[in-house]
């Protein structure tokens, strides 16, 4: 049986990882609490965007397939957005996303991935490290957005690479994403960013006679850029609310797992205790039986 | 007639109003009680809402406005001094 000493250092130590864990844990759900505001916020504007699209685009019918973002080509260069965290401690969180993006340039894209045609859009420094490692090109780290993270300097990222697809510099844009359903669950997305798909289109019951100004097109042409930045920003914004929530569900765990470690240990510390006091009792009454002679 | 002015980060006003001038895609224009159904892409200018009571100005880079029905949606970017 272990020494007595040794246990109750081991108590100690397991204590001290549990108050950092659960440290960690309280400041996760404060973060988590503070990105899910930003969604919260951001989803009115993006569903009643997505509404006017709708509208426009049915009343529009075919002619808007003339926006630079719907070109359609043989996917010579292929642009992975690979978003993941700064920080560990948070699970598999990172695993699943470097994983499902490793797999879909292998699987997906294997002539491309010969070729090096693929790069690595990273945000994250998790995912930037561990793909450079492995000799994908990294054709930007962005990872210090999240130092910032406003619609602002996430829709200058994303024009960026608009531009680079209309100019021809990328035939394909993807994303591979951590979803936040709740502080628990993520649901591992892989999605096309462009070309673009062509918007829900609403029954023909539905559509307002609206006023158009200044035309279809000319809405179109504006309205198309800024939902694909609205879904830029929700990507990342979603990836931001996963982490935390995931890094929560994680310290909570270890904050368990040391729960319980600490009561297996004093269980086992007063065993040994118990053993010993037994032992000198009876090496006391043993004596004082001899000494009667 | 009701109005809600929203940019991606946050919502800056909700409520009743007289009126409201935006500076739309073919000129500024005004849009009171009862206004035909419109959609109509805003470029960067000032956004002017009439309460009634108050006038609030609003400075944007850009946006959508949709009036149906008496309810107007303004989505709008770029603005950090609604005052």
């Amino acid at each position: 049986m272990a020494n007595l000493k040794e246990i109750r250092t081991r108590i100690t130590s397991v204590k001290s990882t549990r108050q950092i864990t659960a440290a960690m844990k309280m400041i996760s759900a404060a973060r988590l609490r503070k990105a899910q505001d930003l969604i919260v916020r951001l989803r009115p504007y993006a569903a009643k965007l997505r509404e006017i699209m709708a509208q426009v685009s049915s009343v529009a019918g075919e002619s808007d397939a003339g926006t630079p973002f719907a070109r359609v080509t043989a996917p010579g260069r292929v642009l992975l957005v690979v978003v993941t965290s700064n920080r560990g401690l948070c699970g598999a969180f990172n695993t699943n996303v470097i994983r499902e993006s490793v797999r879909v340039a292998n699987e997906i894209y294997p002539e491309q991935r010969r070729e090096g045609a693929i790069e690595i859009l990273a945000i994250g420094r998790k995912g930037h490290d561990y793909l450079k490692k492995r000799d994908y090109t990294i054709f930007a780290d962005k990872s210090d957005i999240f130092d910032n993270l406003s619609f602002e300097s996430v829709s200058d990222l994303a024009g960026e690479i608009m531009e680079r697809f209309v100019n021809g510099e990328f035939d394909r844009v993807e994303f591979v994403y951590n979803r936040f359903r709740n502080a628990a669950v993520q649901d591992l997305i892989y999605e096309p960013f462009l070309p673009v798909k062509a918007p829900d289109e609403v029954e023909a019951d539905l559509i307002t006679d609206y006023i158009l100004e200044p035309d279809i097109a000319g809405i179109i042409r504006e309205l198309i850029p800024r939902s694909l930045k609205i879904q830029f920003y929700q990507a990342i914004l979603n990836s931001w609310v996963a982490e935390h929530g995931a890094r929560m569900t994680s310290m909570h765990m270890a904050t368990d797992n040391a729960t319980s470690l600490i009561s297996s240990l004093t269980l086992e510390y007063n065993k040994a205790r118990q053993a010993s006091i037994t032992n000198q009792i009876l090496e006391v009454v043993s004596g004082a039986e001899a000494l009667k002679g | 007639m009701h109005i809600e002015i929203i940019s991606p980060d946050k919502s800056f006003f909700k409520g009743e109003i007289k009126s409201v001038t935006v500076p739309g895609r073919k000129g500024e224009f005004q849009v009171l009680n009862d206004h035909a159904p419109i959609i109509s892409t805003m470029g960067a200018g000032q956004v002017t809402v009439n309460t009634g009571s108050d006038v609030l100005l609003f400075d944007i880079t850009g946006g959508v406005i949709e009036v149906l029905k008496n309810r107007i949606i303004l989505l709008i970017e770029g603005t950090d001094n609604g005052s």
